[in-house]
């Protein structure tokens, strides 16, 4: 499925993407301010399948997960920065959303089609089919994420348990 | 070999003899602390759906602290569900008392050589004890107290090594202002940062408390400090147990991915400018900025030294015209000792308002929020555009002896010409 990339700066913290004005709120709420403050199109344009493409430091900041929570509420189909902070990145994984890291985003357009080829680690931008590189995710995040995230990572495990 | 602190600490969790930069470990946690925002009310369906209880009810600290003092409808519900969680899984439980990272070493639940999970990014305060302790989110928390593992990759170590000694009215806040604007926010690259040299050894727990809380604000995943006879007997007086400790440190000579030299001698007092803590600048180069609230508040910036330093810049001196000076002490205890010294009366003489033991405007969960276009100076740990309120809002970070002088002055300003006045030496 291909999407449009939606350009971010640096240091994009999570106060950001869940703002702590709404933090007692649930999810609707603060998915619908998510990222208001850095473009203001963001919450009312994004659509399900698009890319956050960011430069560095992604996810900066409070270790609130409905940071990353919002964006996947929104149908963000993943995150490609040049690095994340470490908190947000194993958020992010842990709630099945595919982050992964860019070396070099020059490439990568505000509003251009792309697809995310997980397995390669590649983007293939839709109109001229060039394909960007991405870090390789490791082999322990690939399971993570190929199980859904690690709420159904655990029930898997726990009823592996029972059987045994 | 020669190891790391961090490796030494993680090797012991994981239950090996050694491990290495970069590869993966399981490691069993001592310790998971939770407060009521990412806590109970995110962890209890995640808990339901995988239909287990706790890993061990004893390893478990539940602290108070984000919607304290539960000032909307939302937040009273939130903290009454927390409540009721800590009845139900008899855990430790402290309520209202103060900030988890400043409540949970003030009651003795930090041990040197522990390998704790906090849900909050600050978690790296717990490093000050030499702990390996480092933030989650609320998922990753809910798979701890299931299973009471995690896995981490096994960081890099990167020495932030501070020679000579602290002047007066420079303080471990200052010192992480300047190592933010020197390494950034993300020179910490999730690796283990870990503090060393004289001025660091100088320092008394709550101010090393300060230098390892701030490691978030460098992107490291914990902010070590190898442990000495000043955090054993810190310990000791909180009614724990500091135990063997002498092994914690990391060997001479052994690998780094950093080494980062700063001089406390030279440190002058710092403020960083809106909107990251990386921006940072000694204050007599920042220029006098008019401010509309000073904020004495937040784990980093409001305990009982914080407050100490503050008052003795506000004592026979009051807030200047047009300046709302807030103070939230960290923790209630912090609070009380700062009432039996007299700080808190130089606060209220002063004619600054006392806000709850709580988050408060840090977390900018509650009623109290920065109004649109103010600007504000404030011992907090983050000035990320809109995080305390407005977006239209202006935040620069600075110690508690800047905010304090500040707040006198209606300007940001350097604070030791206050301390020259007071103590009669300039």
């Amino acid at each position: 499925m291909s999407g449009r990339i939606f350009l971010l700066g640096d240091n994009i913290d999570t106060d950001q993407m869940a703002p702590g004005k709404y933090m007692r709120g649930g999810i609707d709420m603060l998915a619908a301010h998510c990222l208001e403050g850095v473009r203001a199109d963001f919450p009312t344009d994004v659509r399900t399948g698009d890319v956050v493409v960011a430069g560095r430091n992604f996810g900066v900041g409070s270790s609130r997960e409905q940071a990353a929570e919002a964006l996947k509420h929104l149908g963000v189909a993943a995150v490609v920065a040049q690095s994340f902070a470490g908190i947000f990145y194993r958020n992010a994984i842990n709630l099945g959303l595919p982050v992964l890291v860019c070396p070099d985003i020059s490439a990568l357009t505000d509003g251009a089609y792309v697809t995310l080829d997980l397995e390669a680690a590649t983007l293939i931008l839709t109109i001229s089919g060039d394909t960007v590189a991405l870090d390789p995710l490791p082999d322990n995040l690939k399971v993570l994420l190929a199980d859904g995230g690690l709420i159904p990572h655990l029930k898997k495990r726990f009823a592996g348990e029972n059987v045994r | 070999m020669k190891t790391t602190l961090a490796q030494k600490i993680i090797a012991r969790a994981a239950g090996l003899d050694h491990v290495t930069p970069g590869e993966i470990a399981t490691v069993k946690v001592d310790l998971a602390m939770i407060h009521d925002s990412g806590g109970p009310r995110r962890v209890e369906p995640i808990l339901r759906e995988l239909g287990v209880g706790l890993f061990d009810a004893s390893k478990v600290v539940l602290i108070s602290d984000h919607f304290v003092p539960g000032d909307t409808d939302e937040g009273a519900r939130i903290l009454a569900m927390t409540r009721d969680w800590a009845d139900k899984y008899e855990v430790a439980f402290h309520d209202g008392q103060g900030i988890c990272h400043v409540v949970l070493p003030e009651r003795g639940h930090l041990k040197p050589g522990m390998l704790v999970v906090g849900g909050d990014s600050h978690s790296t305060t717990g490093g000050a004890f030499g702990t390996y302790m480092f933030g989650i989110g609320a998922t990753e928390m809910a798979g701890v107290l299931a299973t009471g593992e995690i896995w981490l990759k096994v960081p890099e170590t990167l020495f932030v090594d501070w020679h000579g000694r602290l002047t007066e009215g420079v303080t471990a806040k200052d010192m992480m202002l300047a190592t933010c604007g020197r390494i950034g926010m993300d020179g910490g690259g999730y690796q283990a940062i870990e503090y060393t040299g004289e001025a660091v050894s100088g320092l008394s727990m709550q101010e090393r408390m300060t230098l390892s809380n701030m490691a978030a604000e460098l992107g490291g995943q914990a902010g070590l400090i190898a442990p000495d006879a000043v955090t054993a007997a810190y310990i000791a007086r909180s009614g724990g147990d500091a135990g063997d400790w002498n092994w914690l440190k990391t060997d001479t000579g052994a690998p780094l991915m950093a080494h980062h030299t700063m001089d406390a001698a030279s440190l002058e007092p710092q403020a960083a400018a809106p909107h990251s803590p990386a921006n940072a600048a000694a204050v007599s180069e920042v220029g006098a900025t008019p401010i509309d609230v000073a904020y004495i508040g937040a784990c980093t910036g409001a305990k009982y030294e914080d407050l100490k330093n503050a008052a003795a810049i506000l004592q026979g001196q009051s807030v200047g015209s047009g300046v709302e000076l807030l103070v939230a002490p960290a923790s209630r205890r912090d609070q009380q000792r700062a009432e039996q010294d007299g700080i808190m009366a130089v606060f209220e003489t002063a004619g600054a308002k006392i806000l709850p033991n709580a988050c408060g405007i840090c977390a900018g969960y509650g009623t109290h929020r920065l109004g649109e276009n103010v600007t504000c100076i404030s011992s907090t740990a983050r000035n990320f555009k809109g995080r305390m309120g407005a977006a239209s809002s202006y935040v620069w970070l600075a110690s508690p002896y800047t905010v304090a002088a500040s707040a006198i002055a209606g300007k940001i300003i350097d604070p030791r010409a206050f301390l020259a006045v007071g103590g009669g030496a300039a």
